[in-house]
């Protein structure tokens, strides 16, 4: 098995001043299905779409079988072998056309001829759909099949490419366990025929089902290889979300009167309900892996979303708001993930944006107070410590960390009841973390703060209590002082393969 | 800001008004009479209802959204206008008042094909268009609408134009010469002033702004989107039928093929107004510089004896060159839509 289908030495990538991949050193053996796991913003699309085309390295080597590689369209990458398959299984179908005409949907793009022969493209089809066991008629519409069928056959398209590398990113998100256990099988199949399988995901279950050595990406480099058998399911998590004995400087104050009390929620069908309660004067950091209901919870606050059931009291009063307007009104304010999608408005300049939703305050007659605006943007702006020319410079001028500042900025310049923070570290830098964290914890002292992170780290940076999210519920609530942080990956990895298990 | 400004921003800043003066300085010397103030009013009468319907236009167009169904929306409350008062028989006032009422339901009805029925902007605009192009022509059977018209029931439109109606379109205020400014620059300044104040200085206007540039993070920061759309339809149906309006009152009766240039003139003057200061977005000042450049332009043109029929050449010469200002050179990328 010393059989290398893909080598990368030393491969880097940056993104403006983010620096996204740091050398990554990493070999995909042929014949084994190799798991990538990685927290968001790790680097692994970045990687996927290095290997696949769309971006070019910086720097580093990669090699395909003996032979430099560095596909400069995807087209290029799937000559050359490597063929992906796309989380988002409507980008590997074209769901107007049928089966057959998807399947040989390559061909078409650069084959010859004007006319199509429908009897010989269907023969043609039928044989590429049995090559990798898939049954199905190859005349039917792609618009009519389940997503799980979809996904076979944009799987059956990359094969009559025979590659030597595939690669599958999140390819369980959306179906059932009946249908992932058919795409296992054909997984299990092409790695027997040969075949390098790099296959990104964190759900446990898939990992423990499919796994011959596992990956662990962080921070843009690679934090762990595990390919001793059994292998060390925990460990790689830990390797994946890190947890390097952060330096809490802080001693945890004296909470206040409790602001919001949560009662029995239940996020989704089949969830566990749970409570909690969060004080005046004090932070408290949600954690958990991606999916694990974090997001849902934040919508449930913020008026996005309903619960199925169980109450939010917020200061005594019950707290069900329609639309974020009325969370607003209520003193919820959410700083979501994200931010160039959910938060940053192009248009707009730094005081702009900053004054976005409090724009009444700052206004007379629906007439807009241009000085009101100043006086907020130039306190806000000097107090998050926001490096900018002026105020009314574009916002995209700022870097990641800056912007993200700004974006922070927006939902303290006034006073809320509760702040929730989705992920608010999310693509800054080390700088603007400390600088953020700071805020947060520096303003805590009149409201709730609940702040939303998938990193361990941040969490110990930044809370006075962790409570550990999984399969939509509470799992575990830690005070941080004396915190056991292997009891917290433990909840975070248990509750994982839990979900496992009891499929 | 200062070691940053260099030749391009400057030219990206002020090329368009650059443009326009010299084409005033060239026109001036080339033709006699270019420059008298009638002249001036004659460009400012000639551009007045596509400038009031372009206006309503750069409304959507902030939003994120496009209304092609002005035109359609000016042309039906052209007929309506008619209508009321030689079929009807009913006063200036009651016609105007319906034809803005018709305006905003037209608006209120695309703002909720977008908003709740999710049809695309373009798509719900442009159903709305043909609708309104038919239905306009229904009542009389396809014919335009003057006193002593031929009704479908055989009997003889008796109402006539209402000499306040008229005025609308017609009547000129004594400004430094008498008869010199007509009411409808009179209007379309207004107007201008007033949707430039509605989109710059009201909390409103700046979250409009806001949901054009990214409505899910407006949404997030507790904006109501749907009820700006539609507003913005709204505010583009009203201005459409009052631009409807001073054309009826103009011709003086309910013509069923005038109009036809009244849409590709406002999308232009409003996608020009792009590149005017340099914007890269939709703007009211713009849009009414737009619409004032077609307008020098082809007046200018005209006078030096250009064949009528090189005009919209000319006009689609322009709002490309417009259009390459704001998009290309500005190497912001703009806003692209539809």
């Amino acid at each position: 098995m010393n059989d290398h289908a893909i080598r990368l030495s030393g491969v880097r990538k940056a993104f403006g001043r983010n620096q996204v991949l740091r050398g990554i050193d990493l070999e995909i053996p042929a014949g084994q299905v190799t798991v990538l796991m990685g927290a968001n913003g790790a680097g692994k699309s970045t990687l996927v779409k290095i290997l696949c085309g769309v971006h070019a390295a910086d720097g580093g080597a990669v090699t395909l079988a003996g032979t430099p590689f560095a596909p400069e369209t995807p087209s290029a990458a799937l000559r050359a072998g490597v063929v992906t398959v796309h989380q988002n299984i409507n980008d590997g179908v074209v769901p107007d056309l049928d089966v057959a005409s998807n399947l040989l949907l390559d061909t078409l793009a650069d084959g010859a001829g004007v006319f199509l022969r429908r009897r010989k493209m269907r023969a043609r089809a039928r044989e590429i759909a049995a090559a990798v066991g898939l049954e199905i008629d190859v005349s039917r519409q792609v618009a009519d099949l389940s997503l799980a069928d979809r996904q076979l056959v944009s799987i059956a398209r990359a094969m009559a490419h025979e590659p030597q590398l595939m690669i599958l990113d999140e390819p369980t998100s959306s179906l059932s366990a009946v249908e992932a256990e058919r795409l296992f099988d054909l997984i299990e199949t092409l790695r027997d025929r040969g075949v390098a399988i790099l296959y990104i995901s964190h759900r446990m279950s898939d990992i423990r089902r499919l796994a011959d050595r596992i990956v662990s990406m962080r921070d843009g480099m690679i934090s762990g290889v595990f390919e001793d058998q059994p292998l060390d399911y925990s460990g790689s998590v830990r390797a994946m979300l890190g947890h390097a004995i952060t330096e809490v400087d802080f001693t945890i104050p004296p909470a206040g009167r409790p602001v919001l009390e949560v009662r029995d929620l239940v996020l989704r069908e089949g969830a566990a309900p749970f409570s909690m309660t969060a004080h005046e004067n004090e932070v408290i950091a949600v954690t958990g892996l991606v999916g694990s209901g974090k997001s849902d919870f934040a919508s449930v606050l913020f008026g996005l979303d309903e619960a199925l059931s169980g109450g939010v009291l917020l200061d005594g009063r019950p707290h069900a708001p329609g639309s974020a307007q009325e969370a607003i009104g209520a003193g919820v304010f959410l700083c979501p993930k994200d931010r160039l999608v959910n938060a940053v408005v192009a248009d707009l300049d730094i005081t702009r944006n900053l004054t976005l939703p409090f724009l009444p305050r700052h206004s007379r007659l629906s007439f807009v107070s241009a000085g009101s605006e100043r006086a907020t943007a130039a306190r806000m702006v000097g107090e998050m410590g926001v490096v900018c020319q002026s105020p009314s410079d574009g916002i995209l001028t700022l870097s990641g960390g800056n912007q993200q500042k700004v974006m922070v900025a927006r939902w303290m310049a006034e006073t809320s009841r509760l702040l929730i923070l989705d992920e608010p570290f999310q693509g800054v830098d080390i700088q603007a973390r400390r600088d953020i964290g700071h805020k947060i914890r520096e303003t805590a002292g009149e409201r709730a703060t609940i702040v939303f992170v998938a990193e361990l780290d941040e969490a110990l940076e930044i809370a006075d209590r962790i409570l550990v999210m999984s399969e939509h519920s509470i799992v575990g609530e830690h005070r941080n002082d004396k915190v056991d942080v292997s009891a917290i990956m433990a909840q975070v990895v248990h509750a994982a393969t839990a979900r496992a298990a009891g499929k | 800001m200062q070691n940053s400004v260099n030749l391009t921003d400057i030219a990206i800043k002020y090329g368009f008004l650059v443009l326009m003066a010299g084409l005033i300085v060239f026109f001036g010397a080339m033709a006699e009479g270019f420059l008298s103030p009638f002249s001036a009013v004659f460009i400012l009468q000639s551009v007045a209802i596509t400038g009031i319907l372009a206006l309503g236009v750069t409304a959507t167009l902030v939003v994120g959204g496009f209304d092609l169904s002005i035109g359609a929306t000016a042309t039906s409350a052209l007929m309506l206008s008619a209508y009321v008062m030689v079929v009807w028989e009913m006063s200036a006032v009651s016609a105007v008042l319906l034809c803005l009422l018709m305006g905003a339901v037209v608006g209120l009805i695309n703002g909720l094909l977008v908003v709740k029925m999710k049809v695309p902007d373009l798509l719900a605009t442009l159903g709305m268009m043909f609708l309104l192009v038919g239905l306009q022509r229904i009542p009389t059977e396809g014919r335009s609408i003057s006193t002593g018209m031929a009704l479908p029931d055989g009997s003889t439109a008796t109402g006539t134009f209402s000499e306040s109606f008229l005025m609308l379109g017609r009547h000129r205020l004594d400004v430094i010469v008498p008869n010199l400014l007509p009411l409808s620059v009179v209007f379309l300044i207004v107007i201008a002033i007033a949707v430039w104040v509605f989109l710059e200085l009201t909390r409103h206007g700046r979250l409009m702004y806001a949901i054009g540039s990214n409505a899910q993070a407006a949404s997030l920061a507790g904006a109501n989107v749907n009820r700006y759309k539609i507003l913005a339809y709204m505010i583009s149906g009203t201005l459409a039928s009052v631009g409807g309006i001073l054309l009826a009152a103009r011709l003086g009766r309910g013509d069923v093929a005038s109009g036809n240039n009244l849409l590709l003139d406002s999308v232009a003057a409003a996608l020009i107004g792009f590149a005017v200061l340099g914007a890269s977005k939709p703007n009211a000042f713009g849009t009414a510089i737009g619409a004032l450049f077609v307008g020098i332009l082809l007046q200018g043109l005209t006078m030096m004896n250009a064949p009528y029929y090189t005009q919209d050449f000319i006009k689609g010469g322009v709002l490309v060159v417009a259009l390459v200002f704001t998009f290309a050179l500005s190497g912001r990328g703009g806003r692209g839509r539809g």
